[in-house]
Parts: structure tokens; C-alpha cells; sequence
């Protein structure tokens, strides 16, 4: 039912727990199936250094936030506000249809996050401007 | 790796013994038991045989058996035989919250050709009470449906009471009032005895009992009237037509007999290594509950509810250790609903989340249990270490509330052990 990828990571999940004085902290659920995330990220100069999540969820979600936090380490704000939930869902290996909803909880995680973080930017930006 | 196989209430190994009683009439004796040449009549005598076998070990007469194939076919023929042979003394049907989908969509497809059916409730000891049932029955009931043992939680239902307010109805004028009784997971785990119980149908299906899938009966009281459901060459009376799976037969009668010859040996069996299972990790995890009565109970069944887990996550890490077992929430479609058994025991989306069965058969031992008691704690301590919602109520050491930083432990992947809290919830 579920790839060897999405399997890893349940049995070896990466990246656990909450970054401690995070830059950003993006939270997520779906109320349907009761599943709920947390996304902590620490960025220095634009690039995410660290990820780590929590979930209350089912193995696509831990495998779809654990993938994550390997994506999102390492990379710019600009990638990172790229990714969509069907690259999430492809680097698990694809996630079968009826689990689909558990990529867009962590992307949803994640750009409840970076969201801020945008606006500080462009506030940085228009602010440079003025100067 | 050891592979432990705790899912019998799913289905069970075939034993050595029924596949060599079967064999024969796959290779050598393989005629159609209607035909009247030798190979055909071999066919036929080890049908009667083993008609006569089954029958002596339920206390039912050979006439009374109808060789089916399996549980699904045996509640589909008992609800719906009943309630079409039947219509014009009534159309309502009385059955449970939490049977299994056989009986469930049956009395769904009646429902949609018009005739109604009350559900009796179920309480959170996981039985249904003979007082609802008083209190249900109408001069128009023609059917009452009950299971002798829930599937998913083992509690073993007052079957025989039910028998009784039966019997008083039916002496008391309302004649065509009939009780069937889904016995798929009590045959060979429990003693059955069609007369003792008191009922008119029973269903059983014999890959539960280390027979063969594709293998099942309903017994018949002698003298109720039931509508067939399958129309060709007449056989089983008229009652089931299509050609006999002698082999399926045989291996069905060889199980029920083995099953049941050392009945009460394999019953204490099952349930030692049962209560060891459930009293180890009820000692070595936090915030875990039994489901149902416990002094209820098939010997060979659990049904756990581990809290701040999710039940596939558990069930699948216990698989990738090696360990079987199944669990009755599972999240499909976005939407995550225990099974209708577990919302009839008034368990929902948030407190039915991380249920799983184990169930034991013969070919289970002590290592088993053991096995399990050492990999499964720290699987569930492992998935608690990802949710945020066990991490605001248990925490490491102290058992009081976290707070702060709660970053994980020393390794990337951190997985640390969550603590017990200063009181367990177990029951």
C-alpha cells in the first residue's frame, strides 16, 4: 500500500521535534481526518539551516512531514515556497490517492510558516528602498 | 526476525490435517457429487460425511446444515431467506450497531426494498442488552440478528437469553419469529451448540478455525422456512445451488472436529497467552485502554486502545518488526473514523484512534508474547515522541507538563523515551 520511502520514514522518522528559539513555527490540520502538524524552521540569511516537526497523524503524514524537513534543510525561502504537495507526494515515492491529503498538510505547515517571513522580507526590501 | 502472526481472528493458518483431508478431492476423487457414476458418488459420501460430522459437533442434525461458502454467503442467506420468506407476516428486521458488514449491508438492502430495521445499541462494555431487544420487538418482527461474538472486540453476546424472550413471543402467537446468530468468531474458539443457544440460524465460516477459505455453513432449525438466494441445479435442497467444493467441504468438517476435540484445551491456550500480552503492556505502557468487557471475552482476543497513537502507524510499525495484528481506525479519504464497531462503544474520531486487535490461535506460544512485549513499548514511545498532543500531556522523567524548548534528545532523529506520567489510565 504504502512505498518503502513512506515505510523509512515511518520506522526512521528525521528531524523530530521543535526547534528551540525557531525563526519561524507554521502549524497545520485537517478537520476531517483529525491529523495535525507542526513545522519549526531556523533561517539565516534566507536559507533554512534547520527543520523539525511534530504530527499527530498517520504514517503518510509522518513520512510526508519527516520528508520535509529533509527537503526544507539547506534550502532558500524561494525553494522552499515552491514546493507543492505533489513533489512532497513523489519524493514518498507517491503517496496513493486516499492519503494524497497528508502531503498538503505539511506543505500547508510550511507556508502557514515561511509566510511571515515573506512579509519581513518585503517589508526589509520596500524599507532599502525608502533608504 | 521473528514473525509473529497475532490476526486469527482474521484468518488462520489451514491446519496440516484438514489440507491432507482435502487433498483427495482435488486430485483423485474430483467428481461432481450429482453425478451417479463412482467418482461422482465418492464425491457425494464424503459431502454426507462431513454433513454428519459438523452437524454432531454443533448438536444440529445433518438436515439442518447447508454447506456454503463462508460467512458472508451465511448472513446474506439467514437475513434475507428469512425476510423475503416471510414478508407477508412482516417487514422489520431487529439486528446491532456493531455487526459485521454481512448482517450490516444485508439489513442495508432490505432497508432499501422497504422493510425496516432497528439497530440495537451497544454500551461501552461492548454488549447488547436483552431489555432493548424486549423493547424493539414488534408484532411485524420477523427476524432478530445478533452476533455470538463481536469480531472486533471479542464480547461474546447473551445469545441464549435472546433464545428465551424469543421462544416466550413465538408461544405467545407471533410464530413466524425467527433469532440467527453470526457465529463466525466463536465456532471453534468457544463451545457451540445450536440447541443450547437456543437459536434458529447460526452462520460459521471455516477458514476462522484453521479450515479453508471459500468454507462456511448455516445451520437451519429444522422446519424454518427461508427464501434461496441462488437459483440453479438445486442442491443443498434447493437452498444453495452450484456445484459442491467437496474439498472445501471436507476440509471444513475435518477443522470444526480438530477444532473442537481439544476445545477446551486451545481455549485455555489462547486466552493464558492473551491475558499475559494484555497484563504486560497495560504494566509497561502508559494510556492504554481494553475495549469491551474484559470477563466478556472470546479467550483469544484484545482489543487495545493505545491514546496519542494512531492505529495504522502502530500497526504497520509492529508489521515492519514482523508482528501481525490489525487495527479498527484507519484514515482513508482525508476522513478518519474508527470502525462503526468502535463508535458503537461510543469511542470517536479523537479516543478510538490507536485501537488494535490481537488475536491468538493453537499455533501461537509463549515467545510470541514475549516478542511482542519487548518491541511494541517502544514503538508506541516512539510515535508518542511525534505528537504534539502526547507531548503536552506526558513528558520525559517527571510525569509532570512540558514546557519550553522541546526539542528532541541527542540523536537527529531523536527519537527519547516519553515518561510515565505520575498516574497510569490503564485499565
Amino acid at each position: 500500500m504504502y512505498s518503502s520511502i513512506v515505510l523509512d520514514h515511518l520506522d526512521n522518522p528525521r528531524h523530530v521535534g521543535e526547534v528551540s528559539n525557531a525563526s519561524a513555527r507554521g502549524e497545520s490540520s485537517n478537520p476531517v481526518c483529525g491529523d495535525r502538524m507542526t513545522l519549526t524552521l531556523r533561517v539565516s540569511n534566507g536559507t533554512i539551516t534547520e527543520a523539525r516537526f511534530l504530527v499527530d497523524g498517520c504514517p503518510p503524514s509522518i513520512a510526508a512531514g519527516s520528508m520535509l524537513t529533509v527537503l526544507l534543510t539547506g534550502l532558500d525561502l524561494a525553494g522552499a515556497e515552491r514546493l507543492t504537495p505533489r513533489q512532497l507526494s513523489d519524493e514518498l515515492g507517491r503517496l496513493p490517492r486516499h492519503k494524497e491529503h497528508c502531503a498538503v498538510l505539511a506543505i500547508d505547515a510550511l507556508r502557514t510558516a515561511i509566510a511571515p517571513l515573506k512579509i519581513d522580507a518585503a517589508e526589509e526590501t520596500r524599507q532599502t528602498n525608502e533608504d | 526476525m521473528r514473525r509473529v502472526y497475532l490476526d486469527n481472528s482474521a484468518t488462520t493458518r489451514v491446519d496440516d490435517e484438514v489440507v491432507a483431508a482435502m487433498l483427495p478431492y482435488l486430485t483423485d476423487d474430483y467428481g461432481n457429487a450429482s453425478s451417479t457414476h463412482q467418482w461422482g458418488q465418492r464425491a457425494r459420501h464424503a459431502i454426507e460425511d462431513a454433513r454428519r460430522r459438523v452437524a454432531a459437533v454443533l448438536n444440529a442434525t445433518p438436515g439442518e446444515i447447508i454447506f456454503l461458502s463462508g460467512g458472508t454467503e451465511s448472513d446474506n442467506l439467514a437475513i434475507k431467506g428469512i425476510a423475503e420468506a416471510h414478508a407477508e407476516k412482516g417487514r422489520h428486521i431487529i439486528t446491532s450497531r456493531f455487526e459485521h458488514s454481512a448482517v450490516m449491508n444485508s439489513c442495508a438492502e432490505l432497508e432499501s426494498r422497504g422493510w425496516r430495521v432497528t439497530y440495537l445499541p451497544v454500551y461501552a462494555d461492548g454488549v447488547v442488552r436483552i431489555e432493548d431487544l424486549r423493547e424493539a420487538l414488534t408484532p411485524e418482527t420477523v427476524l432478530v440478528s445478533v452476533m455470538h461474538a463481536n469480531n472486533e472486540i471479542g464480547t461474546i453476546q447473551p445469545i441464549t437469553e435472546m433464545a428465551n424472550l424469543i421462544r416466550e413471543r413465538r408461544e405467545a402467537g407471533q410464530s413466524h419469529l425467527f433469532l440467527h446468530t453470526d457465529a463466525v468468531q466463536t465456532v471453534g474458539k468457544i463451545p457451540v451448540d445450536v440447541a443450547a443457544l437456543g437459536v434458529d440460524l447460526l452462520s460459521c465460516s471455516g477458514h476462522k478455525f484453521n479450515g479453508p477459505k471459500g468454507s462456511g455453513l448455516l445451520y437451519v432449525r429444522r422446519g424454518v422456512r427461508l427464501h434461496k438466494q441462488l437459483h440453479g441445479g438445486h442442491h443443498e435442497r434447493d437452498m444453495r445451488s452450484g456445484t459442491e467444493n467437496v474439498a472445501q467441504i471436507v476440509g471444513l468438517a475435518r477443522a470444526i472436529e480438530l477444532a473442537t476435540a481439544d476445545l477446551s484445551a486451545r481455549m485455555e491456550h489462547c486466552r493464558h497467552l492473551r491475558d499475559r500480552l494484555e497484563a504486560g503492556l497495560l504494566e509497561a505502557i502508559p494510556f492504554v485502554r481494553v475495549n469491551g468487557d474484559p470477563s466478556r471475552r472470546v479467550p483469544g482476543l484484545t482489543n487495545l486502545n493505545f491514546d496519542f497513537v494512531e492505529g495504522e502507524g502502530l500497526q504497520i510499525s509492529l508489521d515492519l518488526k514482523g508482528v501481525a495484528v490489525s487495527t479498527g481506525s484507519a484514515c482513508s479519504s482525508g476522513a478518519t473514523e474508527p470502525s462503526h464497531v468502535l463508535v458503537a462503544l461510543g469511542l470517536d474520531s479523537e479516543t478510538g484512534r490507536g485501537t488494535i486487535r490481537f488475536s491468538f490461535g493453537k499455533d501461537n506460544v509463549a515467545e510470541d508474547v514475549d516478542y511482542v512485549l519487548s518491541v511494541l513499548p517502544n514503538l508506541v514511545s516512539k510515535l508518542r515522541q511525534l505528537s504534539p498532543r502526547a507531548r503536552q500531556i506526558l513528558s520525559p522523567e517527571t510525569g509532570s507538563p512540558e514546557t519550553g524548548s522541546s526539542e528532541t534528545g541527542p540523536t537527529e532523529t531523536g527519537v527519547a523515551e516519553i515518561g510515565r506520567p505520575a498516574s497510569s489510565q490503564n485499565v
